[in-house]
């Protein structure tokens, strides 16, 4: 239970606002670090501590592309695909990507470490092709930088 | 002074750090408004600047400002952090260089409207940057920069920030209030608008991160100084990001309407002409995906709104993104309808569903199985979308498709000649 | 403002209240503009954009404030840029709209479209087909040829069970989002939602169980497309086959107008009702109906209805003709005489109700004649009940509900959707009761007294007034016994108010000042937990008529019966006791043995029913009656409504009418009654009962032109599916309080209250409780409540009872074995059990706890 888990981070959560239906995002954000993704036992968990319908908040996870319905790897690896990206290399990025990971994009490996999936942009135009490893940034990404990448979160065992 | 107003981390190293920015003059606006001007004068000295919102709309920030009622309590402002137009990242750099500047502007606009708190939504994917602006936040308060009673002025102001979950939308200010209010991003209708009715229903001033970043130094040094920048029409310092295929994509600082599009492609300072040996810049897309893309001929067109406006599309945010002569304008374009029909938040019926039908003639097109008559179909389905939304989204899935028909229709041609050619039998008929 | 602003539509000057949308404001001038999303009931949200019209202002002259002409001399109008929802414009004056430019069609035109891009072309076997604006629209403006390639449709899926009544059609599903707003600011189920975005935007319910609410019927009424069905309905006709008999609905107070839609059916011996629909009536249900209404009626034509009459042969009920049974009743009855009794229930039709006491009173000559259930506060409701025209879709701004000893939502759901319609617009709502209840959401405040304790929680807000002296002049002038009173409240100190209610005087005060300063008072009472009910009404009737809360529209007590027809037994037969013991009992659309209820010993008994239920089981005769889609008649609602309902099935069986079977044996006993027709009855009636004065058929099947328009399936505008009425609004007869003049005098009575430490029996009420009707329709069965006694874990520890462990309580002699179900809602002292397992709140005096080993889970025995 997040409830008892996480009481002192809950609260400090909903101090922020004066309404406590704004805890949502916030506190779904807390479900994924807890549980991997958006649980159903998560979402009926935010909905009872913000006192809205289990309906309104699962709404709230399909809308917004950073939650998740379904269990991801424990890597998320999103590449941005979208124009400035694309071009200076992205497209050729994912299909390396892809190889190197042996997964298209929106699955995961089986050994459950990566999941790969395309994005729209980041921001990280400028130093493109760029992606995003659990949503910190990698930019000028080369095929070579890449493979390091995986490499390294491979090697840390998690 | 140094050469930057808003980038000034770029001169000033570890300017993210209070105790730099405060002694390179950061917070004295904000000493400055508290001990010696009204909300009023606050008010007053960013119309007299003739600010505009740096958002994208280029709307009067100080008029914005003075719509918010006076006697209606709680009163909220919200940074609009939620960078998400393709081909920009010039708020991600200020927040994460210069947040102060940002926290600082922020404050600056609550005072004006007598807010007690501040939000700033920063996208889900700026999570490091949210991180920058919560440390800065975490050196502010101690300082007595937020909080109760600031300054001993007996002004109290709370700031926040808030993280989004990835939504394009939410860059549009209502369907931002949404978010926050922990709702999905749909946008609201209006009349009402956020002055009046905004967060939780109260009136509330949403401003972007550069717009706000411009505010303490209109305050420290003046509205006259801020107007010895730029244009009578579009005053002082603008943050112009550059991507596609240059040599030296980035953010680039420099006054409104001072320089052209062929300046931030080539010049020296800036972006160092384009990738490759004998290359010629085919189109430019002055303000990302959103506004329609234009020719080489616009390359001498000065970067302000009204310029950039006269040449057929809009400033924008000022996220210029350059296709040179080995681009496909037709795959472009398809990338950019992709990007609006992913982000489409679905409610309007020809947003919904016309960003989803001109994805799947473009997919048809770029997959070489193209019909004669897709370009008249994309015109047709772009026309019957636009002006019939609740938000400019459904507006701006048109313009990568307008646009490339009106100067690239021989490239649809093309793929359709190629199309043809497949589909009839060696020998033909 | 007030008064209203000119606006032209279709160069058509129209008249309309300022703030008034476009949209409605063509409507009114008969301009149809075409809607998917936008709905007269719910807040507009924009979204589907097929309202789509021209919006301008004529330009005026600073100086002259006249209008600026053209050469020509029309006014110069200021065009907006861009076409406009015409269901989130609101009229300004000087607004001119148009809404059949080239510009307007061509817009239509693109957004049906676009919706056809996603829509499966199914109308051939769509439940809407018929009746469904898109089609509609289609047919009149849609392309011939698709120009989106058909292989590009989402496919998506056809059959989403959003819980046991109502499925999703995601194909077909437009996302207008009607039914998630109606769920969240109609119903307050919040249940609905959209998820996901784009053209992947979908309908949504997460709740446990799915789509919990007791409106939830409803959607698929306003759905725009045939997204949203019932189960019950879906696939089981067309709606242009259906036949719409305008009818009543009786399981409640409030007198729901619907609708039955029956068709001849092979399966079901003749005709079938194929579904019910809300028949609208803005000043009862609007457009609305819960689903207890919409799906219960499978009980009509339930299999094991009574289809001939029964008779007691060699110790067992068998077959009998008619007049074998007839006689047989009629001999007894007349060798009963005087000393017969009669219970009739309180569902059956104000025609039925009054033949069957003159039957025992002037035929027999016996004053032993009973409604059933009995009800306390009849007399009370008659002199102080809400005034004619009051209608709590009208309330608002200045307005005070108070809600006391009922829940509701449970024993009246319509009127909870109104009266927080009405919170919505301003109106103070102040929730009373023992536990918690789904209106105290908006209730300002809650109070929270212990059961037994009503009549002293309003005598403490009576005090509060008498002390303070606030007593209008004018109200003081025409009240009798004020001094009484007076005198008599002055006898309960404030201590032992407080002591005994639970409650602090501050929140007797505050709702005694809370009365005082509405301008209007709606007071409903029920009985949940009341001992004294004279004494609850009293005071309730006292605190109203001293506040001057009586005898005009929208002030007044209002009764929570518990069915549809409880007021007309109250004004037709009433409440009497019987004897203990009579030679003859004569029991009418009543279960007392089932609903365990005390009921005369009798040597001979006759019972008339649908079904053979357990005081049937014990008769020495049984009756078929007909049920009310069988024949016609008219019930008067809790707000005293006399409204009428008609004939929608040919008889079941050999079953007659209840007022038909009261002629026969009354002609039988040499009364020379000549009624061919309940008309002929209501005629009498409205000659004969004061209160029906008038109260023709004719009278009552008058209506006027309601908003919004709905019905009609031709309309652009759509309003949904509800029926217009076509069946009459009725009539509500006056309160004595009412009368030019009346005198108003108070009530007192020294209220009887349960001591401090008492046990209490309180039987609670709630809308899927099991019972011989609704047991009858399957889709509800899983959501039928199960019999439980229900108790704080504190009460269960001095009883020694564990949670879920079958017990018997005998109680005052009474066996209620139900499972015990510790609750934290339930307050300590207190056995919450089913309303139909005990006739009323009662101390316990004498508890036997039998812990049996092998109960059914919910079985109840007796």
């Amino acid at each position: 239970m997040l409830r008892e888990k996480y009481a002192q981070e809950i609260a400090a959560i909903l101090a922020r606002y004066p309404v406590k239906r704004s805890a949502v995002l916030p506190l779904l954000y807390l479900v994924q670090r807890e549980y991997g993704y958006c649980t159903e036992e998560g979402i009926r968990e935010v909905a009872d501590i913000v006192g809205v319908s289990p309906t309104q908040v699962r709404g709230v996870v399909g809308f917004y592309s950073l939650f998740y319905d379904r269990p991801i790897g424990r890597h998320l690896i999103q590449i941005c695909d979208d124009l400035p990206c694309a071009l200076r290399g992205a497209d050729e990025l994912v299909a390396h990507a892809a190889r190197r990971l042996g997964v298209r994009p929106g699955e995961t490996t089986p050994d459950g470490r990566f999941t790969l999936e395309t994005v729209m942009c980041i921001g990280a135009c400028h130093r493109a092709p760029a992606m995003q490893v659990d949503l910190e940034f990698v930019e000028n990404v080369t095929p070579e930088v890449f493979d390091q990448v995986i490499a390294d979160l491979s090697r840390d065992g998690t | 002074m140094g050469r930057y107003i808003l980038l000034r981390h770029r001169e000033i190293p570890d300017l993210h750090r209070l105790e730099v920015y405060v002694r390179h003059g950061g917070y004295e606006a904000w000493r400055k408004a508290l001990t010696a001007m009204t909300p009023e004068q606050v008010i007053e000295e960013v119309k007299a600047a003739g600010l505009r919102g740096r958002g994208g709309a280029g709307f009067p920030t100080g008029l914005k400002w003075s719509f918010v009622p006076k006697d209606v309590f709680p009163k909220y402002v919200v940074v609009n952090a939620d960078e998400s137009e393709p081909g920009t990242f010039k708020d991600r750099e200020l927040m994460e260089g210069n947040p102060h500047q940002v926290i600082e502007g922020a404050l600056l606009a609550a005072y004006a409207i007598r807010a007690e708190r501040v939000y700033i939504y920063v996208r889900g994917e700026y999570r490091s940057v949210a991180r920058r602006l919560e440390a800065a936040l975490a050196e502010a308060y101690p300082a007595g920069f937020i909080g109760r009673d600031v300054l001993g002025s007996g002004y109290s102001v709370e700031v926040a920030v808030h993280l989004g979950a990835g939504a394009y939308i939410c860059g549009e200010e209502t369907a931002l209030l949404e978010s926050l209010e922990g709702k999905i991003g749909h946008p609201r209708v209006r009349p009402p608008f956020p002055a009046t009715y905004g967060l939780y229903g109260k009136p509330t001033v949403v401003n972007n991160v550069e717009t706000l970043a411009n505010v303490p130094p209109i305050i420290a040094r003046g509205a006259a100084w801020y107007r010895t920048m730029g244009t009578e029409k579009s005053p002082g310092p603008k943050i112009f990001c550059l991507s596609g295929r240059v040599r030296r994509p980035g953010n680039y600082e420099a006054e409104l309407g001072k320089i052209t599009f062929r300046d931030l492609i080539f010049g020296e300072e800036y972006g160092q002409g384009l990738l490759g040996e004998g290359r010629s810049v085919k189109a430019i897309l002055p303000a990302g995906a959103s506004a329609p893309m234009l020719p080489a001929s616009a390359l001498d067109t000065p970067l302000d709104y009204e310029s950039v406006q006269a040449a057929g599309s809009m400033l924008g945010s000022a996220s210029v993104i350059v296709l040179d002569d080995t681009v496909d304008i037709v795959w472009a374009a398809y990338k950019m309808v992709r990007f609006f029909q992913h982000e489409s938040c679905g409610k309007c019926t020809p947003c919904r569903e016309g960003t989803y039908w001109l994805r799947r003639v473009y997919e048809r097109l770029v997959a070489g199985r193209g019909r004669p008559k897709d370009p008249e179909l994309l015109e047709s389905i772009a026309r019957q979308m636009a002006g019939k939304n609740l938000c400019p989204l459904g507006d701006f899935a048109t313009s990568p498709v307008l646009s490339s028909l009106r100067h690239f229709r021989q490239e649809y041609e093309a793929y359709l000649r190629a199309a043809a050619e497949v589909a009839a039998p060696a020998g033909g008929r | 403002m007030g008064g209203t602003v000119r606006i032209f539509i279709d160069d058509r000057p129209v008249e309309v209240p300022p703030g008034t949308l476009v949209v409605d404001a063509a409507k009114r001038a008969g301009v149809d503009i075409p809607v998917f999303c936008y709905h007269p009931k719910l807040e507009p949200a924009g979204m589907c954009r097929m309202c789509l019209v021209e919006v301008g202002t004529i330009q005026v002259d600073p100086h002259t404030r006249q209008p600026l002409r053209d050469v020509e001399g029309r006014p110069v109008v200021q065009w907006m840029p861009r076409l406009q929802t015409a269901c989130t414009t609101r009229v300004a004056e000087g607004m001119v709209v148009r809404t059949n430019t080239l510009q307007v069609q061509e817009a239509q035109r693109a957004i049906l479209e676009f919706l056809l891009t996603s829509h499966p072309l199914d109308c051939p076997i769509c439940d809407k087909g018929g009746e469904c604006p898109l089609q509609n629209l289609t047919v009149r403006y849609g392309p011939a040829e698709s120009r989106f390639d058909y292989a590009d449709k989402m496919r998506q899926e056809k059959r989403v069970p959003l819980g046991d009544l109502i499925i999703l059609d995601r194909e077909r599903c437009i996302l207008c989002g009607r039914c998630i707003r109606f769920q969240e600011e109609i119903a307050d189920d919040p249940v609905l939602g959209f998820s996901d975005r784009g053209r992947g935007m979908e309908i949504i319910t997460f709740s446990d169980p799915p789509f919990a609410s007791y409106f939830s019927g409803n959607t698929t009424d306003i759905c725009p497309v045939g997204a949203l069905t019932t189960t019950d309905f879906r696939f089981r006709a067309r709606p242009w086959e259906l036949t719409p008999i305008p009818s009543l609905c009786a399981h409640c107070p409030v007198g729901c107008n619907i609708t039955l839609e029956v068709r001849p059916s092979a399966r079901k011996g003749g005709w079938d009702i194929l579904r019910v629909m809300p028949r609208q009536h803005e000043a009862v249900n609007e457009i609305w109906i819960c689903d207890k209404g919409r799906f219960v009626h499978h009980f009509a034509t339930a299999e094991d209805r009574l289809r001939q009459p029964l008779v007691r042969r060699d110790g067992a009920l068998a077959p009998a003709s008619w007049e074998e049974a007839l006689e047989r009743v009629a001999q007894a009855l007349r060798q009963a005489g005087a000393g017969a009794a009669g219970i009739i229930g309180d569902r059956l039709p104000n025609e039925d109700l009054y033949l069957f006491r003159r039957l025992f009173e002037e035929v027999l000559g016996s004053p032993w004649v009973t409604m059933d259930p009995p009800v306390f506060g009849g007399e009370a409701v008659a002199r102080y009940g809400v005034g004619v025209g009051t209608d709590f879709g009208r309330m608002g701004r200045g307005s005070l509900i108070v809600v006391m000893a009922g829940d509701l939502e449970e024993e009246a759901p319509i009127w909870f959707l109104r009266v927080r319609g009405a919170v919505r617009r301003g109106a103070r709502l102040i929730v009373a009761g023992g536990r918690p209840q789904k209106a105290e959401r908006y209730a300002d405040p809650v109070l929270r007294y212990r059961y037994g304790t009503e009549a002293l929680v309003l005598l403490g807000a009576l005090r509060a007034l008498l002390e303070q002296d606030r007593i209008p002049p004018a109200v003081r002038d025409r009240l009798d016994g004020l001094e009484v009173l007076r005198a008599r409240v002055a006898t309960y100190p404030w201590e032992a108010l407080e002591v005994r209610t639970g409650l602090p005087r501050a929140a007797m005060e505050a709702l005694a000042e809370a009365v005082a300063e509405a301008e209007n008072v709606v007071f409903v009472f029920g009985r949940e937990g009341v001992v004294d009910g004279e004494a609850f009404v009293g005071m309730a009737a006292d605190l109203l008529a001293i506040t001057g809360h009586v005898g005009r529209p929208h002030n007044g007590l209002l009764p929570l019966w518990p069915h549809g027809n409880t007021q007309g037994a109250l004004d037709l037969v009433g409440v009497r006791p019987l004897p203990a013991e009579v030679p003859v009992l004569y029991v009418v659309g009543a279960d007392p043995a089932g609903d365990g209820r005390p009921m005369p010993r009798a040597g001979f008994r006759v019972v008339q029913e649908l079904f053979l239920t357990e005081t049937a089981r014990m008769a020495d005769v049984v009756l078929p009656a007909q049920s009310w889609a069988e024949r016609e008649g008219t019930f008067t609602s809790a707000e005293r409504r006399v409204q009428r309902f008609y004939k929608a099935l040919p008889a079941l069986g050999e079953a007659r009418g209840d007022w038909e079977i009261f002629v026969d044996l009354a002609l039988r006993l040499g009364a020379g009654w000549r009624y061919f027709s309940p008309e002929a009855v209501m005629d009498e009636i409205a000659r004969q009962v004061p209160r029906y004065r008038g109260m023709d058929y004719a009278a009552l099947a008058r209506t006027e032109p309601q908003w919004p328009p709905v019905g009609t399936s031709r309309e652009l505008y759509f309003g949904g599916t509800a029926r217009p009425n076509e069946g009459g609004l009725g009539r509500v007869w006056p309160t004595e309080a009412e009368a030019p003049g009346a005198r108003w005098p108070l009530f007192w009575k020294d209220p009887e209250i349960p001591p401090e430490d008492a046990l209490m029996v309180v039987p609670v009420r709630r809308l899927y409780a099991q019972g011989t009707l609704i047991e009858r329709t399957p889709h509800l069965r899983n959501q039928m409540v199960a019999p439980t006694v229900g108790m704080h874990p504190e009460t269960a520890r001095r009883l020694g009872i564990a949670a879920g462990q079958p017990a018997v309580l005998r109680a005052n002699g009474r066996a209620l074995t139900l499972r015990a179900q510790v609750d934290l809602s339930v307050p300590p002292g207190v056995l919450r059990v089913p309303a139909q397992g005990a006739p009323r709140a009662e101390v316990v005096e004498a508890l036997q706890i039998e812990i049996e080993a092998g109960v059914r889970d919910g079985a109840v025995l007796r």
